[in-house]
């Protein structure tokens, strides 16, 4: 096959992830949009392999080893509950992260097979870009490792940080400039190592500071990372279908990291430099004065809920944890017997990932076409009767509008104190993430409902 | 005069950064997360390297050393292709309407 062609091919490969993503603009097209994306994959390998035209016993290694790479893809992919979702895209981030490194490190000792030069005098081009491939994809590998540990608990959710840890971070930064620069003038192997290295340490680094609720953002981030790096590959080895992914998947990442950002209104480097929560010791103690607080059980907020003709539910992450969306659809649709008007109102940062809420929903049978982003139903909250607030809380804080003091002052939120009464889900009146104190909880039209949020809403479902 | 092939590249690179820029923005937020599994599957073309990687070269020792990263970028790129496509297939079977009449 020419080289002229296989660029063809590669380049229909491309056109076509394009309209695996233009697709997701409606859940109606997206079924077919996946389809395409399968479809230039399948392009893309196929195409490679026949230009190389070697199915000597190493095809037959190759054909192995992808049906045991797939075989366990395939299987991760039909276990993993929805729930899950968020730390099965970090881990996944690594792969890909990895995978750059590993094919960066093979260009490296076997620069003649893509047509790169030979060991030791590889052009000055190719190496810079093979290093920062290398060095982006090493980033994402320890980076989405860390988040990936933090989302499943393995390691604890809380910033870590420690004196000096903005200087450590810009010193290895500037160490793997210098490197990148010795290893154009020397071309020693040491110092491609050298560089591989450093960039693991600085992925963990990058990571460990930022909170447990931040993690949309560090998704995100490394979505976008993982672009990067294969767009850096997709130079090393002059593959449009892997320079155009790379920065699909490149420019993906960096508006979901914005949107995430406005949601919280915070800047991107507030996020990256960390410790959300870790310095706001002060603010905590001040609140801890007791103030009345009215709560009730189930069977009231059943007779709340009977009696009104319009309820928004507002899940958060305390829904994933208590895996509370089947109980939740099941309680709506005991309500729409009773007549009662029922919609979903979802906060851009609700859950781990950006769309995380709307994946549980959509898991539980909940129509797409009953949920609703922030900016299209915040106006509804003024003429509802009850507001089921289950898992969320930072975001539903009128702190946000009220207190310029406040850490999260300025934040778009729900506005759930404009409905006639709320009813919260909680299991105590412990401040949230962002550890401050909800405002919410004192007000005369809230009603407290202390329990787990799967618990309460089928005891809720049988008084009904 | 002659333009440096890298210069195509690049081209290509900032037309399809801006092409990503469009179209994510057009992508409904409610699918968010069906976009992370599947661009995490469609970068995962970098396959395509590994493949080179492993497959190019001597015919007598294949798993050189060079080689044999090929082989093991072939298998994570792998776990990432068939799990991103499928776990985002699965998705997006969930996303229903609402029944009529009801």
């Amino acid at each position: 096959m020419s080289a002229n062609l296989l660029a063809i091919f590669y380049l229909i490969s491309g056109v076509l992830f394009i309209l695996a993503l233009r697709g997701l603009s409606s859940p109606e097209t997206s079924r077919r949009g996946n389809l395409f994306g399968i479809i230039g994959m399948a392009i893309a390998i196929g195409v490679t392999i026949v230009s190389i035209g070697n199915f000597s016993t190493g095809f037959v290694f190759l054909l192995i080893f992808m049906l045991v790479g797939g075989s366990i893809g395939a299987f991760i992919a039909f276990k993993i509950p929805m729930t899950a979702m968020p730390e099965l895209v970090a881990g996944f981030h690594s792969l890909v992260g990895l995978a750059a490194v590993f094919v960066a490190i093979s260009a490296f000792l076997n620069p003649d097979v893509f047509n790169l030069g030979s060991p030791g005098n590889i052009k000055i081009a190719s190496l810079i870009e093979m290093s920062l491939g290398a060095a982006i994809g090493a980033i994402t590998f320890t980076g989405s490792i860390i988040a990936f540990l933090k989302l499943r608990g393995l390691m604890s959710g809380s910033p870590i940080t420690f004196i000096g840890q903005h200087f450590i971070n810009l010193a290895l930064g500037i160490i793997l400039i210098g490197l990148v620069f010795y290893l154009c003038s020397t071309q020693q192997q040491y110092l491609f190592w050298s560089l591989i290295a450093i960039s693991l340490i600085v992925g963990i680094l990058l990571i460990i500071p930022i909170g447990g609720a931040d993690m949309p953002v560090v998704i995100s981030m490394l979505n976008s990372y993982s672009g990067w790096a294969a767009a850096g590959i997709g130079f090393t080895l002059e593959n449009s279908a892997l320079i155009i992914t790379g920065a699909l998947v490149g420019s993906s990442g960096a508006i979901l990291s914005y949107i995430m950002c406005k949601g919280m209104n915070r800047s991107f480097f507030n996020v990256i430099l960390g410790g959300w929560g870790a310095n706001e010791e002060q603010s905590k103690s001040v609140s801890k004065e007791q103030k009345p607080v009215k709560s009730g059980n189930a069977d009231d907020a059943a007779f709340l809920m009977k009696n009104a003709s319009s309820v928004i539910i507002v899940p958060g992450y305390g829904m994933a944890v208590a895996q509370a969306q089947h109980a939740l659809r099941e309680m709506v649709d005991s309500l729409k017997k009773n007549g009662v008007k029922v919609s979903y109102a979802i906060h851009p940062v609700a859950g781990r990932m950006p769309g995380h809420m709307n994946v549980l929903l959509a898991e539980a049978n909940v129509p797409y076409d009953e949920v609703f982003e922030l900016e299209d139903i915040n106006n509804d909250f003024a003429n509802c009767d009850v507001a089921y607030v289950i898992g969320a809380n930072d975001v539903t804080n009128p702190v946000a509008k009220t207190d310029p003091q406040s850490p999260i002052y300025g934040m778009p939120i729900l506005d759930v104190e404009k409905s006639k009464s709320v009813l919260f889900v909680k299991r105590s009146l412990s401040p949230g993430y962002a550890g401050i104190d909800n405002d919410l909880f004192y007000r005369e039209n809230t009603l407290m409902l202390f329990a787990d949020a799967k618990k309460m809403t089928e005891d809720i479902t049988k008084s009904l | 005069m002659e333009i440096d092939p890298f210069i195509f590249r690049l081209s290509i690179f900032i037309l399809s950064i801006f092409v990503g820029y469009y179209v994510v923005w057009s992508v409904t937020p409610s699918l968010h997360t069906p976009l992370m599994s599947v661009t995490n599957a469609i970068s995962s073309v970098i396959i395509v390297g590994a493949i080179v990687a492993a497959l190019a070269g001597n015919n007598d020792k294949i798993f050189a050393t060079a080689n044999t990263f090929g082989y093991l970028a072939i298998i994570l790129a792998a776990v990432n292709i068939f799990g991103g496509f499928l776990v985002t297939h699965r998705m997006l079977a969930m996303y229903k309407k609402k029944k009529k009449d009801k």
